[in-house]
This record gives C-alpha cells, structure tokens and sequence, in this order.
C-alpha cells in the first residue's frame, strides 16, 4: 500500500528551541579551552587596567582612551560567539595600527615640520635657553656667599660682601645694605623683616630661585647676582635681551637685533641665526627639498638604479635557489633528507646582523678568510672595489635569503597535486615543460604575494648594506659621504643625519617618498597577480 | 536557567584572574605613585643618566646627598650608543633626566639645541686639570663637571722591546730589529681613523681648527689644508706604502696581533690597557712619539655630566654636580668604575700612583680636546676617508688639498 507521507514544513523553531539547541551546541565544547580563553582574556584585562590606572596617575588622557577602548573591542571580539574573521584578525590589526600605522602617520606629520638639529624643543624653551646662556659673569666679581630670603611673599636674596657688608634685595629692589645680620661663619644667614629659607625649601622651590635675579645697583650695567645652587651667588649681566611683544632678541654687545620672521630661529638682518631655534610647520619644504637638494641630486639617478636593481636580483636569486632546493627535496629517492633540511635552514637561524658582520670579517681584503684560505693568499677587494662591493653585497643577502624561499617553495609545491605531473607526463611532455608551463605557474600563484613582498622588504634592507659596507666605497666625487652600495634608505640616512645634524624633518619626508614608491610597485604588483589566479 | 549559570561563572572567573593578577601589581603601582619623576613634593628626586657600568660608583654620591639634603638621587643605567640622541629627544617634552653622564664633543650639539644649562663652578674651577676645564667650557661658558680625560698613548710591550723608543723611525727601526714584521699596530678601517692618527698630524703642524683668544677652538680658521697638512699627508702616503699604516686592520685584529705578540707598539687608549694586562704582558705606557721635532699631540676626550635646560632641580643638580661629584672621593670612585684619568687635579695625583695611569696622564699633558663645535660634524665626514686613500696609494697633496676644499665647502 502506497502511502502518501507529505512532509509539512516544519515551522519556524520557538525562542526556547532555539536556546536548547545553543545550550546543546556549547556543552558540546570542550571545557579545558574555555577556560583557557577565559584564563588569555583575563591576563589582557588585567595589563589593561593596570595601565589604565598608570596612565591615570599621570593624566595621560588620550592614550588612557584608547587603551580602554581597544580593551572593550577585544573583549566584545572574543567573548561572542561569530566574528570568527575578527577573532583571527584582531590581534593583527591591533599591531598593524600601533606599529605601522601609527608610526607612518607621525613620520608624515614629522615630515611638514622642521624638527632637527637646532630646531628642538618650542618656542619658550628656545628663549629661556638662549637667556640662561646669554650670563656672563661680570669680570673680575668674586663669589657672594648668599641665603635666600623672603619677604611678603616675594624671594630675596642676603648677600654677603668679601668685605664683610651685608645686603639683601630682591628682583624689583637692588642690593640695599643692612645690618644686624645673623652671621654663620662668613655667611649672612638672617636678618629683621626676612625669613630665611631652609635648604629643603630652597630646592622645593627651584624654579622660582633660578629666576631670582637680584640688580647689584640702580646702574643695569653692573649686572645682577644669581645663585645657581641656593649658597654662592655670582655677579652676572646678560647678552641678550628679550622683547616678547617685538619678538626681538637683542645683543647688548653689537647691538644686533635678531628677529623671529618665521623661519624657527631668530635671524638678523644678514642672515646670522641665533640657535637654539625651535620646532615649526614648514608645509612641503622638505617634500620639495629632497627632490631639488644639489648635494644629492648628483648620486640620487645611480643609488635609485642600484635600489631597484639590488631589491629585483636578491628576490630573484634567493626564489631560484630556494625553488630548486626545494625540487630537489621533492623528490621521495633523496637520502638523509632532514639532515640537509637542517643544514639548509641553519643561515635562516642565525641573526642577519651576526651573519653580516661574520661576512663583513671574511671579505676582509687583507686579513679575511676568503683571501686567506679559500683563495690562498689571494688579495681579492671584496668590499672596496666599486663592482665587487655589490656582487659581494647581492652574495651575501643571496645566503641569508635563500632558506626562507626553500621553505616557502617546499610547501608550495606540496600543494600541487600529483595528477597535474601525470597529466603532463602522459602528454609528452618533459620534465623541463613540466616545471616551465604547469608547476611554475600554479607555484606562483601561491607565492607572488610573498615575493612582491620580499621585494619591499629588500628595498628598503638598511641593516645589511649598513653592516656590510656601511654604503660601501664612496663616490669620489660627491659632498655626502654616500657610497657604491648605498641603497636608498641608507643614503637618506647619510643625508638626514651627517655629523652632528640630524634633519629630522627632510628624513621623515624622503621616508614617506620611499614608501609611496614601494606602496605604489606593491599595489600594482597585487594587481596583476590577481591575473594569474584565473590558472587555478 | 544554566545559560545565564555559566555567563555567571565565566565573569566570575575573569573578575577573580584579574583582581589576583591585579594585586600582584599594586605594589609596584604604589611605589609608581610616590617616587614619580618630578620634583613637585617636599624631597623631590634628581634623575641622573649614567652609563651602565659606572651605577655602582655614584651609588655613594647619591647615599650621602640624600643623608644631606633630603632628595632622592635616582640612577638610572643607559646604553652609551643611545644616550645622547635619547636626551636631546627627551629634554623638551620635560620628562627627561634632570642630570645626564656623556662626553664634552657633545657640546656643540646640546647648545645648538638648547637642550642643556650652564654650569657654574665657581671657585672649584681651579681645581681641575686644565685640559678638562678647557673641554667643558661653550662659548665661553662652563657646561659640563668633568670626571675624567682620556687620551690615547702607545702600549708598549716591554718584554720585547724594554726601552722607549725616541721617535717614529726609531721605533719602526726597534720594532724590525726585534724580529717583527709589523712592529706598530693602530686601528683604522676601510674609512680611515683619523681619531687615532691626530698626534701625527699635529706634530707636522697642522690642527683642525684653530684657537681663537678664548681658547676655544675657531669655526673660521681651518688650518686643516695648511702646509703642514701637507707634508703629514705625504708622510701618511710614504709610510702607507711601507706598510706601517693599513686600513684593513680594525681594532680587533690590532688587539690581536698585539696580543699575540706580533706588533710591539699598539697606539690605542686605556680602554684596551686591560686585555693587555689580562694577557700577561708587561705593559708600559709611552707617549706618542713624533715623527718630527715637534711635540705629537693626541686628542684628549673629557667625559663629564651635563644639567639639562629643562631641569626642574637645577639648584639641586648644580649642587649634586658641584659640591659632591667634584670632591675627590667620588672622582676616585668613578675612576675605580672606569679606570681612566679622573679630572680632578687632586684625584688625579692619587690616582696616578698607578703607573700605567702616570703614563697616560704624562701623554694627556699634551692633549688637546676635540673640538666640539657644530663644524667639526663636516670635517669628521671627509677627514677619514682622504687618510685612507692617501695611505692606499692615492696622491697626498691632491687628496689633502680636495680635502680641505670639500670641508671648507661643508662648514659654510
């Protein structure tokens, strides 16, 4: 007998259904991982609040914000049930923000101003720099065992004369002499009408004491007495003088006036800076100065060439070899597999700086092991022969390279499916078309990204060309000292920070030039990639 | 319901981890709280930057200025490398040290930043050798309370040559007589050092820059492309085609070659005074010797402590600094720490009862300090690199004249 059976469609479960079917699914988990969540998300909770309350100690208002707020997001991010992609990403993201991002924006912000060496700190830093410099002590004035003093709110200061004469005034009221002083030893310590200051409250207030300047006389040319450590007081007269309304800086001496005209510094009318300046916005100064600059226009062609040039080899090189290591690993006949696999990865273990400066030692012309062993006795210029310099250079990053490409290609190629090789073997093909037209294709698709990569990061590897060759062997010609391997980052290196200056401001603006040329090949580079992912 | 049971749980949990861990940390946050870096209570502290192996050495200083006068002295260990950049960085966000340890060729850069304050010495200042009081004088004002003076000299191993030799050629004569193949050692590099081959150029006649009245040394007056620039450069040449000077020997393979008693003659500084003497060789201190009649004068290095410009403390730094660093116990203590020269005049003498230290401080009476002002960044740019090829074969005159140009060219 045929029965109809209809299904009815089921209705819609009911909020209670629903909430079993959660209950059932979360006791199906395991407990020992939930607690392990629970025991990662309390630690991070912990450090959070800790330095929430750090940071509130010390006011630190914007910084406080968004600690709480990342806190909040982190939590909420793992504590539901979906999100999966922000559970994975969050950690990223949150250091890419701090470490890249964050880091670019300020670099940018460095860039429009004009921070460097004399351009330090602000505007009344500057000034009271300059003023605190401008004492000189008056010829031929002895020391002045003082007290400081104080009367209706206002510090004083008790001079005692080599003489013997007591006085005392304040920074309104020139030196007036008294008498009737407590004496201690040769010191003025008290007198009527003035209560002495105990040491500890002299250097509680510090600050006031360092801007007591007592006149010696109604004449301003016979300077004031300062003491700089609350005890021995010095006869003093300023070089400078300051017109804040004018914002004019005057030397007494010449009788120069220096003027603040925008450019950071006070300038007289000759041109003559008075430094320290300080810290101001210089909108695309620097951007313009590191294209237009005659000290670098003349290597800038050549270390961009040799940039580009050194960043292509090293990748190329490096993905070769680690290719056809790894195709030789491949292949299941080969012997004593993980005792190469070790060998191989060992340049890998060791730290880039060691490596370079153990390379730096062997390709020592005189003294080095190559020339000496290898070579027996040979005097070969590894590092100071123009030519050499960079063979030596792409060498040496080519074996610091390659293990990371052997083991990227390794797993690569353990992706490719057996079939596509049998398929091509029953067409006829041999193994060299094999490789060419079917592996290499399906290899790259899975290792452009890492390619395009290493090709940023090679553009940019200041810490190999810096401990190799330091730049290598310098032009002959050029006022910076810029050299044959100096790639671009370390000629804006040489260029922002020679001898004792530091431009910081033109630094950060050639940074932001290198970055949007390597952000720029590295977008397009994705881009086409993206082509060869129609193979799959 | 057990939803809400287990919600309960998991916050419970959390609220416990985090309060443990919490409490773990009070302790620290309430040392945090109290000691801070300002000096806004009754007390205060001085922050002091020093370098890392020298801590222990002004622990004393410290101890006793805390005893006195009630404020704390927090030391704080920095890396060498890093110190100088940090300061300048740090002073104008007003969160820096209030006192800091470096080196007086700093001066030029920290004035022209604005970034540290006059001292005043007073009358102590005649109590430090002159060459160190010299040094920590800007522009005609005193910045710096020094603590030592280095300077470099030859070491010399007295168990293959016992007596010091006369002059230059005297010594390569002494050192090839004994048998050696390279008798002098002095480290250079593939950009020259001319740090270490100052004495001789000296002694031709030709400092870097001159002296003005004042005794500071003259942005204006290169004196670098002089005539006798000229003949030391020929002399440079001539001795690099003997093979006295080569730059592919760095510091540790002339550290090695004297050690191993292949040179006899290392013109170093007292940093390296120690593995000589740990290697077991009878070490004696000679001064530099000339290869005219002229005296060979190397560059003396005074390291000292600076006030920052930003300092809250400066009544407290400039008395720390003063009265206490500059009394002759602690100039001893710090000369233990490091084993160089103390600059006290006082310290010294004591100190110089060593005789290897006697030797370093007869050389350092013909010391000169390195020029610290901003110009000397352009000639320390080119300075090397001409030594160098100059001693690799390239034309003296021409190299020393191009030289001077490309200074000349850089100071402006």
């Amino acid at each position: 007998m045929t029965e109809l059976t209809t299904t009815e469609p089921t209705p819609p479960p009911t909020r209670r259904q629903r909430q079993a079917a959660q209950i059932a699914e979360a006791a199906s988990q395991k407990i020992g991982w939930m607690l392990f969540k629970i025991a990662l998300l309390a630690i991070v909770d912990a450090v959070a609040l800790y330095g929430a309350f750090v940071l509130f100690a010390h006011r630190e208002w914007l910084v406080l914000g968004l600690v709480i707020g990342v806190t909040v997001i982190v939590n909420w991010i793992y504590f539901s049930r979906k999100r999966i992609p922000g559970k994975y990403l969050a950690p990223g993201i949150i250091f890419l923000i701090v470490f890249q991002v964050f880091t670019l924006l300020y670099t940018g912000y460095i860039g429009f101003t004009n921070y460097g060496t004399g351009h330090n700190g602000s505007k009344d830093q500057a000034v009271s720099a300059l003023m605190a410099s401008a004492q000189e002590r008056v010829e031929d004035s002895p020391t002045y065992p003082v007290s400081v003093v104080e009367q209706a709110g206002a510090l004083g200061l008790l001079v005692t004369d080599p003489d013997g004469d007591v006085s005392v005034g304040t920074n309104e009221q020139p030196l007036q002499k008294v008498s009737g002083a407590e004496m201690d030893g040769g010191r003025a310590v008290a007198v009527d009408g003035w209560t002495s200051l105990t040491f500890p409250q002299v250097l509680a207030r510090s600050s006031e004491i360092e801007a007591l300047s007592v006149p010696y006389s109604d004449d301003p040319n016979d300077g004031a007495i300062r003491t700089p450590d609350g005890q021995s007081g010095y006869r003093y007269i300023s070089n400078l003088q300051y017109d804040a309304d004018a914002a004019t800086m005057t030397d007494t001496r010449s009788g120069v006036v220096y003027r603040d005209i925008g450019t950071g510094a006070f300038t007289a009318d000759d041109g003559t800076e008075l430094l320290p300046g300080w810290q101001i916005a210089v909108g695309f100064d620097n951007f313009v100065r590191a294209f237009t600059d005659g000290s670098i226009r003349g290597p800038l062609i050549s270390v961009t060439l040799w940039t580009f040039a050194f960043a292509l080899i090293s990748v190329v090189s490096t993905f070769f070899l680690g290719l056809l290591l790894a195709l030789v690993f491949n292949n299941t006949r080969m012997r004593f597999r993980n005792g190469y696999r070790i060998l191989l990865i060992l340049p890998y273990a060791f730290p880039a700086f060691l490596s370079a400066l153990v390379w730096a030692g062997m390709m020592n012309e005189s003294f080095g092991f190559i020339n000496q062993v290898l070579f027996g006795g040979a005097s070969i210029p590894w590092l100071t022969d123009p030519l050499l310099a960079k063979v030596s250079v792409l060498i040496v990053n080519l074996w610091l390279g390659f293990p990371y490409m052997f083991l990227v290609c390794m797993g690569a190629l353990q992706g490719i499916p057996e079939e596509v090789n049998e398929a091509g073997v029953m067409d006829g093909a041999n193994p060299w078309q094999i490789f060419r037209q079917i592996k290499l294709p399906l290899l790259l698709v899975t290792v452009a990204p890492l390619l395009i990569s290493s090709f940023a990061f090679n553009f940019n590897n200041f810490n190999l060309i810096y401990m190799l060759t330091a730049g290598g062997p310098r032009f002959g010609d050029v006022s910076i000292p810029v050299g044959h391997t100096d790639i671009l980052i370390s000629m804006v290196y040489k260029v922002a920070f020679t001898g004792q200056t530091r431009d910081y401001g033109l630094a950060s603006a050639f940074t932001i030039i290198i970055f949007i040329v390597v952000a720029a090949i590295s977008i397009i580079s994705f881009r086409k990639t993206k082509a060869l992912e129609e193979l799959s | 319901m057990r939803v809400n049971m287990k919600g309960i749980i998991a916050f419970g949990a959390i609220a416990a981890v985090s309060a443990l861990t919490l409490s773990g940390c009070a302790g620290s946050t309430g040392d945090e709280s109290t000691t801070g870096t300002g000096a806004d209570k009754a007390g205060g502290t001085l922050t002091v930057w020093v370098d890392a192996e020298r801590v222990d050495a002004l622990k004393g200083a410290a101890d006793a200025y805390k005893e006195k006068t009630g404020v704390k002295v927090d030391i704080v260990g920095k890396n060498v490398d890093d110190v100088k950049d940090d300061f300048i960085q740090q002073v104008p966000t007003g969160k820096g040290p209030d006192v800091v340890m470096g080196a007086h060729d700093w001066l030029g850069e920290l004035s022209t930043n604005g970034v540290v304050a006059p001292l005043e010495l007073g009358d102590s200042a005649g109590d430090y050798l002159d060459v160190a009081l010299q040094a920590a004088t800007y522009d005609g004002k005193v910045y710096m309370l020094p603590y030592a003076v280095e300077n470099i000299a030859v070491l010399r191993n007295a168990d293959i040559i016992p007596a010091a030799p006369a002059d230059f050629d005297d010594m390569i004569a002494k050192g090839k007589a004994a048998g050696l193949d390279q008798p002098f050692v002095v480290e250079q590099g593939a950009e020259g050092n001319p740090y270490h081959l100052y004495p001789f150029q000296t002694a031709f006649g030709a400092p870097v820059f001159g002296t003005d009245a004042a005794a500071g040394y003259d942005a204006t007056d290169l004196q670098l492309g002089s005539e006798g620039g000229t003949a030391f450069a020929t002399w440079l040449g001539a001795q690099g085609e003997a093979g006295v000077f080569n730059t592919d020997i760095d510091g540790d393979i002339a550290k090695q070659q004297f050690l191993d008693g292949k040179a006899a003659f290392w013109l170093t500084g007292p940093w390296n005074v120690g593995t000589a003497v740990d290697a077991g060789i009878d070490v004696a201190i000679d001064p530099v010797p000339s290869p005219t009649d002229k005296a060979a004068s190397p560059f003396a290095g005074v390291k000292g402590f600076f006030v920052s410009s930003e300092s809250k403390n400066k009544v407290a730094a400039n008395d720390f600094l003063v009265n206490y660093i500059g009394t002759e116990d602690v100039q001893l203590d710090l000369f233990k720490a490091g084993n160089i020269l103390p600059a006290l005049k006082a310290a010294a003498d004591t100190a110089a009862s060593d005789p290897i230290i006697a030797g370093f401080q007869a050389v350092g009476a013909d010391a000169v300090p390195m020029p610290a002002i901003p110009a000397m960044g352009s000639v320390w740019q080119f300075w090397g690199i001409a030594e160098a090829a100059v001693i690799n074969g390239a034309d003296p005159a021409a190299t020393w004249s191009k030289l001077a140009a490309d200074v000349a060219g850089a100071i402006k």
